[in-house]
């Protein structure tokens, strides 16, 4: 071995990444869609901040919630608000949340061999006025569904969904919206319930959660109160 | 034949690609725990004057608390070295700002959002600043406190504290910071929060510099030292009642 790889490590090799956790989730109804996010942000063990908000507006019924690392997610946000405001001055109009979710797979396909270490759902209403959500990787694959959790809390919060809200088998012809058949306050009470919960056991979910609702009247903001150990 | 020992091209392994260009991997002078919170009438800053070369004191009046233009107030935390660099960054910046000459000045939120920008960049090139800024600063009375990480991390909030004063200074700023407290106030709990850095961390030293910045301007107080007690119980015997140890 050479002497230089011989002496002893005397640090952590230095990383371009970090994961500061938190949890965001998007359902889809008939005529509404449902966009959350706790307001935790973390690095290792220790909280930077109780009260840092994971969901941006990219256009008017275009709503993204992202985990994952802070530094790329904002880098992510800025290109696309950037890429939005010269859309809209080239078509005078706002961008559809179904063109904004490809835009986002492209962008963040764009730097597959340096990714955007962030984990994103969009949901907003389609061209129809109908809820949509769409759930992504880190490298921009991308899929329409009816509801979506992704981040630290994931892995405690899709199960439940799955039970409660249940998707229609893709399998099925003709094909099915995978649009939950619950109420809007029900679905804003089901990801009330969910957060609760993903913050008992996810020590990167807590805090708050920031709950915003799209629908045909515009959009609304709710917070509710986590635990915050 | 020993073909891949004789080979030129084979022989370009990653060792010898890694030797090509060198970036800063890690620190070497560097400074310890910076706070900031706000208060009534602005932003006060705190950071000792340490800086160490590892575990050695290497420089004991480190100034690592310094104004940009008129209305931000920064300090650092790392590598002293790439400090002094972002204060140039900053210091042409706050110039050819001043050229304009439009009666317009960057606010403490546009240098934060300057030195966001800086800190990620280097980062994506894989050669960081080994920095954790704070940015405080008030202008048009809204009163900012910030800061930004050395992989481009970054955060508004109440009160800000870097490396172990996230884990010490942090949760007693929780317990007892209030936005209405007076000049007198947070002077207070600021040196309680530089006083248990002292005790706690090993790279922290007596000599501390307090800043402050209002509508009327940056003030940064000269370095003193605050009044410790050594006398504690625990400290005169350290591993009395634990079992097993000496």
């Amino acid at each position: 071995m050479a002497p230089v790889e011989a002496a002893t490590k005397q640090h952590a090799n230095w990383s371009p990444y970090d994961n500061n956790g938190g949890t965001v989730v998007a359902i889809a109804g008939g005529n509404y869609c449902v966009v959350a996010a706790d307001t935790r942000m973390s690095t290792g063990y220790s909280i930077l901040t109780r009260d840092y908000s994971k969901i941006c507006q990219l256009a008017d019924k275009s709503i993204m919630a992202s985990s994952g690392f802070q530094a790329d997610v904002k880098a992510l946000q800025k290109h696309l608000a950037a890429k939005h405001l010269i859309y809209q001055h080239q078509h005078n109009k706002q961008m559809s949340c179904p063109a904004m979710a490809q835009l986002l797979s492209n962008t963040l396909y764009y730097k597959r061999f340096f990714p955007y270490y962030a984990f994103n759902v969009l949901g907003g209403l389609d061209s129809e006025g109908k809820g949509c959500v769409f759930t992504y990787d880190a490298v921009g694959s991308y899929e329409r569904v009816g509801y979506s959790a992704q981040g630290s809390g994931a892995t405690l919060i899709t199960p439940v969904l799955d039970n409660q809200l249940k998707t229609p088998s893709p399998l099925l012809l003709p094909a099915k919206d995978a649009i939950t058949p619950l109420s809007e306050t029900e679905a804003v009470d089901m990801v009330k319930d969910v957060f609760a919960s993903a913050a008992e056991r996810d020590i990167y979910t807590g805090d708050r959660v920031e709950i915003v609702v799209v629908n045909s009247e515009g959009i609304r903001r709710e917070y509710v109160e986590l635990r915050k150990d | 034949m020993d073909s891949l020992a004789s080979d030129p091209v084979n022989q370009c392994t990653a060792t010898s690609f890694e030797m090509d260009s060198q970036r800063t991997q890690y620190p070497y002078v560097t400074g310890t725990s910076v706070i900031g919170v706000k208060y009534e009438d602005g932003i006060l800053m705190a950071a000792d004057t340490g800086a160490s070369y590892g575990s050695t004191l290497r420089y004991k009046s480190v100034e690592r608390i310094k104004p940009v233009g008129k209305h931000s107030l920064l300090g650092a935390s790392g590598e002293i070295s790439d400090f002094q660099e972002i204060l140039r960054y900053l210091d042409e910046l706050i110039l050819y700002d001043n050229m304009w000459d439009d009666g317009n000045s960057l606010g403490p939120k546009e240098v934060h959002s300057y030195l966001n920008r800086v800190m990620y960049n280097r980062r994506n090139k894989f050669n960081p600043l080994w920095n954790s800024l704070v940015l405080g600063g008030v202008k048009n009375g809204k009163k900012y406190l910030g800061m930004v990480s050395m992989i481009g991390v970054h955060f508004e909030d109440n009160h800000v504290a870097t490396g172990f004063g996230n884990h010490l200074a942090r949760p007693i700023l929780r317990d007892e910071w209030r936005e209405d407290m007076t000049f007198e106030e947070a002077v207070k709990l600021l040196e309680k929060c530089m006083l248990v850095l002292l005790y706690r961390d090993r790279s922290a030293i007596n000599k501390l510099q307090i800043a402050k910045i209002t509508e009327e301007g940056v003030t940064i107080m000269p370095p003193y030292a605050l009044k410790t007690f050594w006398g504690f119980s625990a400290f005169e015997n350290p591993t009395k009642g634990a079992e097993g140890s000496w």
